[in-house]
């Protein structure tokens, strides 16, 4: 088994990416109708869905996919979800374009620079029940397997209990941001529909990558 | 799911072509299909006025583009806030070179949306104010109201702030107008029942027959109660009860009243409303200067009303009177 891919080769885990999202279409939708308006899995499937019709028929790697797809929710999905998927997306496109080979180290700096980026732009912290509880623990498990001298492999299994287990956790947290925050204690309880997404994201990006290795 | 549809999904860019369309002599297309402007826009050396938001709200956000009222706005998917670009877009659009306002509703996609496009607009030259509604007064208690959501009241501070900007004031005079009209108004709704996205295809949370959502949002966020349905008389004093207090409006004061439907209820149920809310509001010795009465701010197909109060002093009287030409609003 590799302990790194390629960028060039990368069009694999985008697709990954955009089918995990439209399969979770209706689930997300549901997760968000508990506290928030609904929309959160027609809007992400809508943004993901376009990049798809654009860009399947194309070769791209897997910095420019980021970009590419980063750019479509920033700038033709909007609500709250396009600038942050952007903003992480297109800071994890940024940080790793010059890259030929991607392994756990570069990876690792491409997720804490999207999720740095993220935070020029909210205020979230992890337990304020946003995707930030999902993505800070992800980018913590690849920093903590670098340090241990993990293979890339076993670093995004422990990336994607990480991330699972940060989605898991906003069920039992009062929501702080966004619009289920207005609800207080009564957004316990319920999953927070950007965690999950986000988990669903990082699991399809993993298990995409871990195919290339 | 009984509605008028093609592919659900082309839902906001169909009803923009046939807006369009309709309303050829109040707006304009532009490079950006999700931005509308005003016939007249931009007006050399006006302040430019603009908003965005969600679709699903008509006759807000591009009914209240046109004279003397908003000179852009962008537009956002169903309860969805429009893009950082489609917001710069409209700023371009309005700008007559004297700087635009961005006046909208406090909602955190709006929020990181509208920030973003000010910061791009700034590194393009263009300046750029904003004033962020906070009528809703069920969506945070008092001490928090920076955290309140916009609503109805939003269309009072546009027709402020839009009527500062034509009668020639600077960027600084149109958000001190703004935000002094937003600061003088005070909203709550009631809702009687869900909305439904068409792309969702069923309603994403319930009310119950026979009861009502007290302080319900304008996407359906959950009230501050849900209790058993009222009369009308029953549910004007449940909603002064709410608004009068927290300004508060007292007697003497002269007030705009603005009783929106929220989409589904007949409007002739909004006068029965109305009737109450002017009982009530007379018997306090508030002066009702302007009412209005109509589906202003609507949301989807949810049955239910909004009732927003603004308190006039001269200034604000001056503007709320200008006469204004808007889908959502004709006034002479």
């Amino acid at each position: 088994m590799k302990n790194s891919f390629a960028n060039a080769e990368g069009k694999s885990i985008l697709l990954k990416m955009v089918k995990a999202i439209q399969d979770n279409k209706a689930y997300l939708g549901d997760i968000d109708g508990l506290i928030g308006d609904g929309d959160h899995g027609m809007n992400m499937n809508k943004g993901f869905t376009v990049f798809e019709e654009r860009f399947a028929d194309q070769d791209f790697g897997f910095t420019e996919g980021l970009d590419d797809l980063g750019m479509i929710l920033l700038n033709e999905i909007g609500g709250s979800m396009g600038p942050i998927y952007g903003t992480i997306l297109m800071g994890m496109a940024e940080q790793g374009e010059d890259l030929e080979e991607i392994g756990l180290e570069e990876f690792s700096g491409m997720l804490e620079h999207g999720l740095s980026e993220l935070q020029t732009i909210i205020e979230a912290q992890v337990g304020d029940k946003t995707l930030v509880d999902t993505l800070s623990p992800a980018v913590d498990s690849l920093k903590k397997a670098l340090e241990q001298g993990e293979t890339f492999d076993k670093a995004l299994d422990d990336m994607k209990t990480a991330a699972e287990a940060g989605r898991d956790s906003t069920k039992d947290l009062v929501a702080k941001f966004g619009r289920s925050s207005r609800l207080g204690e009564r957004s316990r309880g319920v999953l927070d529909a950007g965690a999950t997404s986000c988990c669903l994201i990082l699991c399809a990006m993993a298990d995409g990558i871990k195919e290339l290795l | 799911m009984q509605r008028i549809l093609n592919n659900p999904d082309n839902i906001v860019d169909e009803m923009l072509e046939g807006f369009l369309k309709t309303h050829g002599d109040i707006v304009k297309k532009t490079s950006n299909p999700r931005v509308v402007a005003a016939k007249a826009a931009p007006v050399q050396g006006k302040v430019g006025v603009v908003t965005g938001g969600g679709s699903g709200h008509k006759p807000a956000f591009i009914g209240y583009v046109g004279k003397n009222l908003c000179d852009a706005a962008a537009v956002g998917e169903i309860c969805s806030s429009p893009t950082a670009v489609a917001f710069l877009d409209a700023f371009k659009a309005a700008d007559g070179g004297a700087g635009v306002a961005c006046l909208y509703g406090n909602y955190s996609g709006d929020n990181m949306n509208v920030k973003m496009a000010v910061k791009m607009a700034k590194k393009e030259g263009l300046t750029v104010k904003t004033v962020i509604a906070n009528d809703d007064v069920a969506s945070a208690p008092k001490d928090q109201r920076e955290k309140r959501r916009g609503v109805a009241g939003e269309i009072l501070m546009w027709k402020c702030g839009g009527a500062k900007a034509a009668k020639g004031g600077s960027l600084d005079e149109v958000i001190a107008a703004a935000q002094k009209a937003i600061d003088n108004t005070r909203s709550v709704g009631i809702g009687l029942t869900p909305c439904t996205l068409p792309a969702v295809g069923h309603p994403n949370f319930e009310i119950k027959d026979g009861t009502m959502e007290v302080g319900i949002g304008h996407h359906g966020e959950p009230g501050i109660e849900v209790c058993p349905l009222e009369t009308a008389a029953q549910m004007a004093k449940r909603m002064t009860d709410i608004v009068l207090p927290d300004y508060p409006f007292e007697s003497g004061d002269e007030v705009v009243v603005l009783v929106s439907g929220l989409g589904a209820t007949p409007v002739m149920e909004l006068y029965v409303l109305y009737n109450e809310v002017e009982k009530i509001l007379t018997e306090k010795g508030i002066k009702i200067h302007k009412p209005l009465v109509g589906n202003y701010f609507t949301s989807l197909d949810m049955m239910g009303a909004t009732l927003t109060i603004m308190k006039l002093d001269d200034e604000l009287k001056e503007l709320i009177d200008m006469p204004v030409y808007s889908m959502g609003l004709k006034e002479e």
